[in-house]
């Protein structure tokens, strides 16, 4: 079992962010959330992983309430995400911005650190072969050394998915990856996130701006509008219905 | 105001290639030096060249040095702006104090070397212990802030400790601690201080370290990696503190003379002052920083003193000022974030 969210409300003073949103993410799923600027979209996400608590609702991460606890322990819980605007650890190399995510299974305690044990090396070199074999999947092994801040866009992108999969997540949510790609930047990171659905045991919930890509990856998919759920289904029937180009497109005018 | 200037790093990313220096070959090396030095100077031999001064002055480095690259933890690896490390010294530094003054019999009573060594264990172990767990205590409620707000709350703290001594009357209160026992030498400096930086090494490259580092890459990242960010500031927070508590103990037991006020927001700032002309997230820097400091500030008082009695006091605007040249000049300061390749680790196979 997956991620179920049910009745989930949030209000930042007068206006209502998200609205009774519902959510049903089997084991390994791959669902969509779009909609126009501003619908809350990202409020969905930081209500997950528990930037904001909800004012109303309950989040499921199999048999566990995960709605309520903090951040980290969501994260620990089996839930991991990426950013809109991509938040790595910039002045870090690409190796260890991996490494780092492997911080809950790092076998060693303090002391154990501070005076290099048998115990230690040898944690460490796992931690290390782990993080390797891991970059080698996603094609940077070989910017390893680099800092992560100076890796072109693209693999910037590329690197901020591997560390969330780095811990091993059950759930994996996406803020609009392709934001700022170029059409053939699109194209690798569809490609991607299949890959990465195929291989790895887990659910991916995706906010997407650029309707082409929830069509080719998603089943399934729910528009959002002012925070409202105002439709849910297969993309191609979703972006036939009237609702929904009414949200993109805005309303049609009436004659005068 | 941001407290962290925010450079353009041009840090070039750490070589594959592996030093034959290590850095348990340094140790060695130096203390293969401090050892005869340390006899030959307590021997009174050769007045001339070995001077009793220039000993006093490696030990001031030494004690700065483990202050400094401690509060690099905080500071530079951490990424937050704690301003109290002199406050966690003062605690050390009462601590053994009372330990060596009160707590245990004085070095003649024991046998020579050995019982020397035994007091400073458990002087300088309490001191840390002490400082390690007021830095517990505070950092439970600083972490509750970042930024500016933390800045502020630890400047705070470090004028509470200073405050609090100064109306214990059993310590000496403001008229200061005296009649310390002088149990430490450069010989147990130097050995203190090269633990430090192994230690604080260590962590540094380690999973601790790369999670501290990730706090101030970015925060919230980190904490949507699983990290418990108050728990993991608050580690470092401790063993800063520790290590300041250290250098404290060592302080106390060889000034044998110890006033709240030598552990004032004035203190800090020297410390800030060495860790920033050396440069942040960098131990090397830490080193350099100190060693560059102290002597150039030795150097001012001697010219000074010689040449032009009445500017004497003008030396103390020498700081500052560095710190404004640093500022304007290289934020990043002589070494930041870089490491001389002795200081780092054998990268695991």
């Amino acid at each position: 079992m997956g991620l179920r969210i049910t009745d989930l409300t949030k209000c930042f003073g007068g206006l209502t962010a998200v609205a009774g949103f519902n959510l049903e993410l089997g084991d390994r799923d791959l669902q969509g959330i779009i909609g126009p600027n501003g619908a809350g979209k990202t409020t969905v996400f930081n209500l997950i992983t528990g930037v904001y608590a909800p004012d109303r609702g309950q989040i499921q991460l199999g048999d566990h309430t995960v709605s309520g606890l903090p951040s980290d322990a969501i994260a620990r819980a089996g839930i991991a995400r990426t950013f809109q605007n991509i938040r790595l650890f910039a002045q870090m190399t690409v190796l260890d911005n991996i490494t780092m995510a492997l911080h809950a299974r790092a076998g060693y305690g303090l002391w154990e650190a501070a005076f290099r044990t048998g115990n230690f090396l040898r944690q460490e070199a796992r931690l290390l072969a782990e993080s390797r074999e891991h970059l080698a999947r996603f094609g940077l092994l070989d910017r390893q050394r680099e800092q992560a801040g100076s890796l072109p866009y693209g693999e910037q992108r590329r690197l901020e998915i591997a560390r969330a999969l780095a811990t091993g997540p059950k759930v994996l949510l996406l803020d609009e990856p392709a934001a700022g790609m170029n059409p053939r930047e699109v194209e690798e990171l569809i490609q991607l996130i299949q890959q990465v659905h195929r291989d790895f045991s887990l659910a991916i919930l995706l906010i997407e701006h650029q309707l082409p890509v929830v069509m080719e990856l998603c089943r399934e998919v729910q528009v959002l509008d002012f925070g409202e759920t105002i439709a849910s289904g297969a993309p191609q029937e979703v972006v036939r219905n009237p609702l929904v180009i009414e949200a993109y497109l805005g309303e049609e005018e009436a004659p005068a | 105001m941001s407290t962290q200037p925010q450079p353009e790093h041009t840090a070039p990313p750490p070589e594959p290639g592996q030093s034959k220096v290590r850095f348990w070959m340094v140790c060695a090396l130096i203390l293969a030096l401090a050892l005869p030095l340390q006899l030959s100077v307590d021997a009174g031999l050769f007045p001339d060249v070995l001077n009793p001064y220039y000993l006093h002055l490696l030990t001031i480095i030494g004690m700065n040095i483990i202050l400094v690259a401690s509060l690099n933890l905080l500071n530079g690896y951490l990424g937050e702006f704690a301003l109290g490390h002199a406050g966690f010294m003062a605690v050390g530094a009462y601590t053994a104090a009372l330990l060596a003054t009160k707590a245990l019999p004085s070095a003649a009573a024991l046998p020579p070397v050995l019982g020397t060594c035994i007091i400073l264990v458990v002087t300088l172990g309490g001191a840390m212990l002490m400082a390690a767990g007021v830095g517990y205590l505070i950092g439970l409620v600083t972490f509750k802030t970042v930024g500016d707000y933390l800045a502020i709350i630890t400047l705070g703290f470090n004028m509470i400790i200073v405050n609090a001594i100064q109306n214990m009357d059993f310590v000496g209160g403001p008229r200061g601690f005296t009649g310390i026992p002088k149990n430490t030498n450069f010989l147990a400096v130097a050995v203190c201080a090269l633990l430090t930086l192994g230690l604080l090494r260590n962590l540094i490259q380690s999973s601790f370290g790369r999670v501290w580092v990730s706090i101030r890459e970015n925060a919230i990242a980190a904490e949507l990696m699983g990290v418990s960010i108050a728990r993991a500031k608050n580690w470092a927070f401790t063993i800063a503190a520790a290590f300041a508590g250290l250098a404290g103990g060592l302080w106390a037991q060889n000034q044998q003379f110890i006033t709240p006020r030598s552990f004032d927001y004035i203190k800090t700032t020297e410390i800030l002052v060495m860790l920033y002309l050396g440069g942040m997230a960098s131990l090397s820097g830490s080193i350099l920083g100190v060693v560059a400091y102290t002597l150039l500030m030795e150097l001012l008082r001697n010219l000074l003193s010689t040449f032009a009695p009445q500017l004497a006091e003008w030396r103390m605007l020498i700081s500052p000022l560095i710190l404004i040249i640093i500022m304007l000049t290289r934020q990043t300061g002589l070494l930041g974030n870089r490491e001389w390749r002795w200081l780092r680790p054998r990268q695991g196979a």
